[in-house]
């Protein structure tokens, strides 16, 4: 997902001189070909998160289209004060695009987890959130980032997660995507998870459900339309986020289904609240945690045979 | 100097007028910042109410929000904002709050109000005006308190090592912040060597002197390459006599008895 959001955005800097890269001294080698193409607008401001921030309003006060980077508690929570007066109240074309969605940075404790983020940010007015689902999505998103108004978080995972899509999706921020159709049951999922979801709800066929699998890349604004798609043509609903489960998209999703009345199942598949008791890898802490396509394929199977019996 | 000086009594009036009528706090904090936005505006800035989004224009960043009646004020004797609008401070349904909301036509650059942010932000234009190859320059008015916020000592670290020589930084130093004095809250001291040591050109002036105010923002920058800063001492309450150096009037607004009084003072 890094090299999807640094290729496209050279292209994109190639093209468009208002474009600054900011990072708090983050991105060892990935950032090196934006900074040798573009030293003028790359800037490192060092281990100095919430000056970032004001730096990066500053130049977007003055026609810039800014995107700052670094690790998601740092970019996020560490200066968010600074976020909603400089960035969220201006309502400025600010992008902060942060690495390690969830447990991606497993081994490296706690400090780095991110399972807040999405909770945080959404709260904020002005603010938007899309966490994309694989690297094509993040290609997509970071496309149409540089003509969005207004401060976008953007939540990438790591490198290297396997496509999801077989080709660039049609991809339109808060706008959610159908990747499967069915009359089952509905798999709504944010973020990197989407991979796993999406092989949870092969095996869910496999084993006779039918099932809808959504991409919500977009958390905030989130999409009613697809929403009231699946509470209508759906037995029961399951948000699936690497994410604490308190404020992400099972939240975001359950708010708008309680005023469509809806009346059916709802679960959701997340983290529980609670700091990681583990010590170990993403993909270590994910079994853990049930995050995995054979955890979601088990929980919803677990649950839905109970509603079913119900 | 005198022109000046009939300026900041009008600038002066007004403030107590807007925060006697409303019941408004922060008039020490106000009073003492009223020679620099004078000089600023009346003297060393490129700003006009007839182009106030000009490209060119330089930008002024009031990062003690706090002081904004002493903005808006100046900005109405300047012509960014009219009579009516000064009416609407700080009243239901009004136009002007107690921290300062950008509206580029009314000549306020930046939101601001929570201290520690208006550096960077100064910061981040520098750097654009740099980029752009522009002739701007950028003023960002911290108070002293302010010192106290990390984000500020990022931001002199940044602004040094990108030799942003187009960024002005001026401290309101009146000695005294919320709850108490500057030396018994947190110790500031030594000030100017710190800026000094952080790469910055120091300059300490006597905040409420025209000559001296204008005469050091006038030969800016001093030496290619480095960000300035301004000492200014002031008098926290400057100009009414029972305000002055009084933690009170940081939150205190004026009595009819002390309104009076006051006035004749100014008068």
């Amino acid at each position: 997902m890094k090299s999807a959001f640094i290729e496209t955005l050279e292209k994109l800097a190639s093209v468009d001189n208002r474009i600054f890269l900011l990072t708090g001294d983050l991105g060892f080698k990935t950032f090196d070909r934006f900074r040798n193409s573009f030293p003028e607008r790359f800037i490192n401001v060092g281990v100095a998160e919430s000056n970032m921030i004001g730096i990066a309003a500053g130049l977007a006060l003055s026609g810039k289209n800014v995107y700052c980077y670094s690790i998601i508690p740092f970019l996020t929570m560490r200066c968010l004060e600074r976020i909603r007066v400089d960035l969220c109240y201006h309502n400025l074309n600010v992008k902060l695009v942060g690495a390690g969605g969830g447990l991606v940075y497993g081994l490296e404790g706690m400090t780095h987890h991110a399972i807040e983020d999405i909770a945080i940010m959404r709260t904020l007015p002005n603010m938007t959130v899309v966490a994309p689902g694989d690297p094509l999505e993040v290609k997509a998103v970071i496309n149409e980032s540089l003509a969005y108004k207004g401060p976008l978080y953007i939540r990438l995972g790591r490198e290297g997660e396997k496509c999801v899509h077989k080709s660039s999706p049609e991809l339109k921020i808060g706008k959610g995507i159908i990747i499967k159709k069915g009359s089952g049951i509905s798999i709504i999922a944010t973020g990197t998870i989407l991979c796993a979801a999406k092989s949870a709800s092969e095996d869910l066929i496999n084993e006779g459900l039918d099932v809808t699998l959504i991409g919500m890349h977009t958390i905030k604004p989130l999409d009613r339309d697809i929403i009231e798609y699946c509470a209508k043509n759906s037995k029961a609903i399951f948000t699936v986020e690497e994410h604490s489960i308190i404020g992400g998209l099972g939240s975001a999703v359950s708010e708008i289904l309680i005023e469509l009345d809806y009346k059916k199942p709802f679960r959701k598949i997340g983290l529980q609240d609670e700091y990681c008791s583990y010590i170990g890898s993403q993909d270590y802490l994910c079994e853990k945690y049930g995050l995995t396509p054979k955890g979601i394929k088990n929980f919803i199977l677990k649950e839905y045979n109970q509603f079913s019996k119900a | 100097m005198r022109h000046y000086e009939d300026i900041a009594k009008k600038v002066r009036k007004k403030i107590l007028n807007m925060i006697y009528r409303t019941k408004s706090p922060h008039i020490g904090s106000s009073f003492s910042i009223v020679e620099i936005l004078v000089a600023l505006y009346f003297k060393i800035l490129s700003v006009s109410p007839k182009s106030p989004e000009a490209e060119n224009r330089d930008r002024f960043i009031l990062s003690k929000g706090h002081g904004c009646p002493a903005l808006y004020a100046v900005l109405s004797i300047k012509g960014f904002i009219s009579q009516g609008c000064i009416n609407g401070f700080a009243v239901n349904g009004g136009t002007l709050e107690h921290h300062p909301t950008r509206d580029i036509k009314r000549g306020i650059e930046v939101s601001t109000g929570s201290l520690g942010h208006g550096l960077s932000i100064g910061t981040g234009m520098a750097i654009s005006a740099k980029y752009d190859k522009a002739s701007y320059r950028i003023f960002a008015l911290l108070s002293d308190g302010e010192m106290n916020e990390g984000d500020v000592w990022e931001a002199a670290m940044f602004a040094a090592h990108h030799k942003l020589d187009n960024l002005v930084g001026i401290i309101d130093y009146n000695k005294i912040q919320a709850l108490g004095r500057i030396n018994e809250v947190v110790n500031l001291e030594p000030l100017a060597q710190k800026w000094s040591a952080f790469g910055w050109e120091v300059r300490e002036i006597d905040g409420h002197n025209f000559e001296e105010i204008i005469n050091t923002l006038e030969n800016i920058p001093y030496g290619q390459g480095k960000p300035i800063v301004l000492i200014a001492h002031t008098v926290k309450g400057k100009g009414v006599s029972f305000m002055e150096n009084k933690l009170l009037w940081h939150y205190r607004s004026p009595n009819k008895e002390e309104y009076t009084k006051a006035l004749k003072e100014l008068s």
